[in-house]
């Protein structure tokens, strides 16, 4: 069983993805990483509001094996969260890249996907 | 071969059935205390305590005879594993077997009896006990002075980072990063945020160590210092902490040792040689203090001349004429405890360091480091060693690929490190620690150490390779299936966590 690398998703090298929406960013974690999380047990999401830098720590994901930082793949302010998360922690690894969405930021730059990896990249750095 | 001392596989359980919960043995109005009442005066409790500190109702207890209670919580105790049932190999831990004449020096009605506060004149054997115990530990470490307050290693941390943060203020400075490998405990990260800090994650080179060239990448003059635990986490031993140690003070940074690992090296190696200044022991894990239970550990921070004055106080000291008192150091950090630490934890590290002597601490750390290799020389081939090189005193392997099946772990098809660790269980031995360093996928940390008997650490091989071998499959996924509890929804606890008895 492969893991799943959608095409139309830019990626950043600590396994979050991002898709632009209408000027926005939705942001989540991709499939490898929900695996190698294991079972997600809470999510700690960013306030709305929120300024988001790219690189740092945008929110915390405790699975059943260990705490993670979820990192900011673009700069900006997090307008939208997906608060179903907290009583459905579950939804990230069952569905990564739909209902297991994280939040929406509205990006400082326009192009700021620009310098994410490309799914052909991202899937090499895990294939590595 | 003779058998197995560390196989607790025989324990006696006498049945099958679950425990009931304390509430499910509730009797209304059994008491577990009964006293006398004929002839004793009585009190409503609104004459004894304000209306507004009442409770309309009383809080529903359960209530049990002391006899029922008793058994209860014998019968729960039975159903625990520990170190005097058998081998504990929970990698990073240092689950050794705590010899009992630590428990009854620290017994001894003199060391019991004294109050904290008893002036020192009246507390000169305390005293002495604690000046004895700094100082031995500051000749394990190669440091000039300690104190024993942290009680516990993560208090031993913040007490560490926060004697860096005045060492820096004291020079005019104030640096915000501290570095710290990926592999390390995630106790570092936590203290260094709570200390104020920036934590910078280092990755660790190819061979599972940091190595000078990734270091100089993230230094420059706002790094406060480097956290680095020696062996690491990997069980190696930190080959370039030399050349790490210069271009860290190269930058005006400070060294500090992690001294989780610290069983690896006793009398073989020592911090200060390699550099750094400050450093934090586990009492409980490589002193043999009792842990797991939740404590009472052992933290002390041990420091360089240049950090000795800012150590947090009092701290014991000897007068001239060879008496002992309590001293201040003159530019003291405050307290790390609100009195002198774990004391009963102390007596007991003490008598530890007393039993076994220099030639008997380095012989700790040599059997520590055998047992290690001997298990990885046994797993190698049925198991992935991520880095395999000699270990100190604890091995990293992972379950992918183990027993020759590729197949990755949580898809479905291989075996997983929760698998081995459940069957291990029905082999009679505690569970290694898993999914831990982060850096290895299905992780399995290993940490015989020094306490086990050949034939033990033969048995927990021969278990841990036939697992392998039997590989992943309804018996893998359904262990452990001898224990009082078999196998428990992790995900589903955490998820929906109810930690309270629901009387509804």
């Amino acid at each position: 069983m492969g893991v799943n690398v959608p095409e139309d998703l830019r990626y950043t090298s600590g396994h979050e993805w991002a898709r632009l929406e209408g000027g926005r960013v939705r942001v989540g974690i991709t499939d490898y990483a929900q695996d190698a999380l294991g079972d997600i047990v809470y999510i700690g999401l960013p306030a709305p509001g929120a300024t988001a830098t790219a690189g740092e720590s945008l929110c915390e994901l405790e699975s059943t094996k260990s705490v993670s930082d979820v990192y900011a793949p673009v700069d900006g302010t997090v307008v939208e969260v997906n608060s179903e998360l907290v009583d459905a922690p579950q939804r990230v690894n069952e569905d990564p890249y739909g209902e297991g969405w994280i939040c929406v930021i509205d990006p400082v730059s326009p192009d700021a996907l620009q310098s994410l990896l490309d799914p052909e990249a991202y899937r090499g750095l895990i294939e590595a | 071969m003779s058998a197995p001392g560390g196989r607790a596989a025989s324990s006696p359980l006498l049945g099958r059935a679950a425990e009931p919960t304390i509430f499910d043995l509730s009797v209304p109005g059994r008491r577990a205390a009964s006293f006398r009442t004929t002839g004793m005066p009585e009190w409503p409790a609104e004459q004894l305590v304000p209306a507004s500190e009442l409770r309309p109702e009383p809080v529903p207890l359960a209530e049990v005879s002391e006899r029922d209670l008793v058994a209860h919580m014998t019968r729960l105790s039975h159903r625990q594993y520990s170190v005097d049932l058998g081998a504990y190999p929970l990698g990073s831990c240092t689950m050794k077997y705590n010899p009992k004449v630590c428990d009854e020096a620290a017994a001894l009605p003199g060391l019991l009896a004294v109050h904290p506060a008893t002036p020192p004149a009246y507390a000169q054997g305390w005293l002495e006990l604690m000046w004895s115990l700094a100082h031995a530990l500051c000749r394990v470490t190669a440091m000039d002075a300690a104190s024993l307050q942290p009680p516990a290693g993560a208090a031993g941390e913040l007490t560490g980072l926060l004697l860096m943060r005045a060492y820096h203020r004291g020079n005019g400075r104030s640096p915000h990063k501290v570095l710290i490998p990926d592999s390390a405990h995630g106790t570092n990260p936590a203290s260094v945020t709570l200390a104020g800090y920036q934590a910078v994650s280092v990755p660790s080179g190819p061979q599972g160590v940091v190595e000078l060239g990734t270091l100089r990448r993230y230094l420059d003059d706002d790094v406060a210092g480097m956290m680095l635990t020696n062996p690491n986490t990997l069980g190696l031993f930190e080959t370039e902490v030399a050349s790490l140690a210069e271009a860290v003070h190269g930058c005006g940074g400070l060294m500090y040792y992690d001294g989780a690992n610290l069983n690896a090296i006793l009398g073989v190696a020592r911090p200060g040689d390699m550099g750094f200044d400050i450093v934090h022991m586990n009492l409980h894990k490589t002193f043999a203090v009792p842990h797991g239970g939740g404590g009472p550990g052992a933290g002390p921070v041990a420091v360089t001349r240049a950090l000795a004055p800012l150590l947090p106080g009092p701290v014991p000291a000897r007068l001239e004429d060879g008496s002992f008192t309590w001293l201040v150091p003159e530019r003291s950090i405050g307290r790390a405890h609100g009195w002198h630490g774990n004391a009963l934890a102390l007596a007991r590290a003490w008598a530890y360091i007393l039993a076994n002597g220099a030639d008997g601490l380095k012989r700790v750390s040599e059997v520590a480091v055998l047992n290690a290799n001997w298990l990885l020389s046994r797993l190698r081939g049925v198991y992935t060693v991520p880095f395999d090189r000699p270990p100190m005193h604890e091995v990293v392997v992972s379950a992918r690929g183990a027993g020759g099946d590729a197949r990755p772990g949580r898809h479905g098809a291989g075996l997983r490190a929760v698998d081995v660790a459940k069957r291990l269980l029905e082999e009679g031995f505690h569970s290694p620690t898993v999914y831990f360093p982060l850096i290895v996928p299905e992780a399995l940390m290993i940490e015989p150490t020094e306490t086990e008997s050949p034939e033990t650490v033969a048995a927990l091989a021969d278990a841990l390779v036939a697992i392998a071998r039997q590989g992943p499959g309804p018996a893998a996924g359904a262990a452990p299936r001898t224990t009082p509890i078999g196998r428990v929804d992790e995900a589903g606890a955490a998820r929906s966590l109810v930690a309270t008895w629901d009387q509804g």
